[in-house]
């Protein structure tokens, strides 16, 4: 399968994102992969908010099936999320189920005004519903496949396709 | 060699029991998920939903309310049903056995028992007799094991000084009744800390403490010298038998820590204690308040570490 160039993705989706922007906006990204896309929309879209990160691991749906994922990231949120417009940011859309997560979590620093969610791709196979408000592409990844995105030491993303882990 | 009993076949953590035998990636993990913790319980919301619908048994066989309280706080933070049992009190005054006591919990629906008691290995033998689902962690067990007082001490140090590599940490006073002395030289040299010192009066020094890895100093000021780390313990009043001192004054002025043999120690050295403290007979007010003191935040750091290790043994 031919996979489009994630940098390209990523410019477009800046480019959709930026008319939409008002002053109550702000980002969060999803470890690991969306943060690194957070970071890189962030600086493209010069927010003003300084950007949120977020792991979903105390909030994850198959903690009791699956245990705690090892090194959980310290989820830091620097700003008020009371009456924001908030960013959420993640690399691939698939079950849903990380979305529900950070939902559930970003409730508990408070109520936001809205959540949009971003996405670099939409690899179909949803179990819950969710839809991303803004997403750079839509693929059709077949379910024994995982696509993620990786980023280089030189900065640049990329994503790639390989065989899913055996739970 | 024989898996320790505190880990399952796939080598992650089933039980807490003490930090001996447990290798270095464990202990990582959980000073790594405590960090993530720390965020948690600086929030408006202080609690997540890990351990929703599981039930948490705090069975002190022993007094403690420090310890009880903060695993009690941990089970809440993470949404469990916490149920606590001051076993002195009941079944057993009336002659029931540890592990009757345990099976009738279990036959409540029981996920984790936090055990503190008198006799060393208690927690160990409720481990082996409990079931598959059930996880026991170790609150402390006669002078063996504190091992989530020993984290949390780890936690501390790390969460100060970054790196255990290059550390000297002096551990100072009543080692000889002090299982919390003994979580923590195990987790030191586990972490790779260079010179761990235990300083105290030869009454008050195990016989043999040297095998654990450790130099010994009787002079208080000369094992001070140059430390990064100073760990406080508490001279335990109620468990000396015999005439181990001969008073607490006499104590305080060889082995009290006072601000001015702190300025033996490194300018950014920290002062521990595990708690309660005696003021007066190991440590000096002007040193417990003071600059270099971090006892306060150890406390603080306990509940998240307390959180990790529940949320990492039910898992």
């Amino acid at each position: 399968m031919k996979l489009p160039d994630a940098e390209k993705l990523c410019e477009e989706l800046a480019r959709e994102l930026r008319p939409r922007l008002t002053p109550r906006s702000a980002m969060i990204g999803l470890y690991t992969g969306g943060a690194w896309l957070a970071e890189r929309l962030h600086a493209l879209l010069a927010l003003k908010e300084p950007l949120g990160l977020m792991d979903i691991a105390f909030y994850r749906d198959d903690y009791h099936a699956q245990g705690l994922h090892h090194d959980p990231k310290r989820t830091k949120i620097p700003f008020d999320v009371n009456g924001r417009e908030l960013l959420l940011v993640d690399d691939v859309l698939y079950t849903g189920r990380t979305v529900r997560a950070a939902m559930n979590e970003l409730f508990d620093y408070g109520r936001p005004a809205s959540i949009a969610l971003v996405v670099l791709a939409d690899r179909g196979g949803r179990e819950l519903p969710i839809a991303a408000q803004y997403c750079g592409a839509r693929l059709e990844v077949p379910s024994g496949m995982r696509l993620r995105l990786t980023r280089e030491a030189s900065g640049k993303l990329a994503l790639v396709l390989e065989p899913s882990r055996a739970a | 060699m024989q898996r320790s009993p505190q880990l399952n076949a796939k080598g992650e953590l089933q039980h807490l029991l003490s930090i001996e035998g447990l290798p270095r990636e464990i202990l990582i993990q959980i000073l790594d998920t405590a960090e993530s913790f720390v965020g948690v319980t600086e929030r408006e919301v202080k609690k997540v939903p890990l351990l929703r619908g599981k039930s948490v048994f705090n069975l002190f066989f022993e007094p403690s309310t420090r310890t009880r309280t903060t695993f009690e706080i941990a089970a809440k933070r993470l949404s469990a049903d916490v149920i606590n049992l001051n076993i002195a009190l009941s079944s057993q005054t009336k002659g029931e056995s540890l592990l009757d006591t345990v099976a009738n919990l279990s036959a409540m629906q029981a996920d984790i028992f936090v055990v503190r008691h008198a006799s060393s290995g208690a927690p160990f033998l409720i481990a082996r007799h409990v079931k598959p689902h059930e996880h026991v962690v170790n609150a402390g067990d006669g002078r063996h094991a504190h091992p989530t007082q020993g984290l949390l001490d780890l936690y501390t140090i790390r969460h100060y000084k970054k790196e255990f590599s290059r550390l000297t940490v002096a551990i100072i006073g009543d080692v000889l009744h002090s299982r919390v002395a003994r979580s923590l030289i195990h987790g030191l040299s586990t972490l790779g800390v260079p010179e761990v010192r235990v300083i105290g009066p030869q009454t008050l020094l195990p016989t043999g403490v040297e095998a654990l890895g450790v130099k010994v100093f009787h002079d208080m000021k000369a094992g001070l010298r140059e430390c990064d780390v100073v760990v406080m313990l508490r001279l335990q009043n109620e468990r000396m038998s015999g005439a181990l001192l001969p008073s607490a004054q006499e104590y305080f002025k060889s082995y009290g820590l006072t601000a001015e043999k702190l300025g033996l120690a490194r300018a950014d050295a920290i002062v521990m204690h595990p708690g309660p403290m005696n003021r007066g007979v190991e440590i000096d007010s002007s040193v417990a308040d003071g600059p270099h003191s971090v006892i306060l935040p150890q406390v603080t750091f306990g509940i998240a570490v307390r959180m990790a290790v529940m949320s990492i043994v039910a898992g």
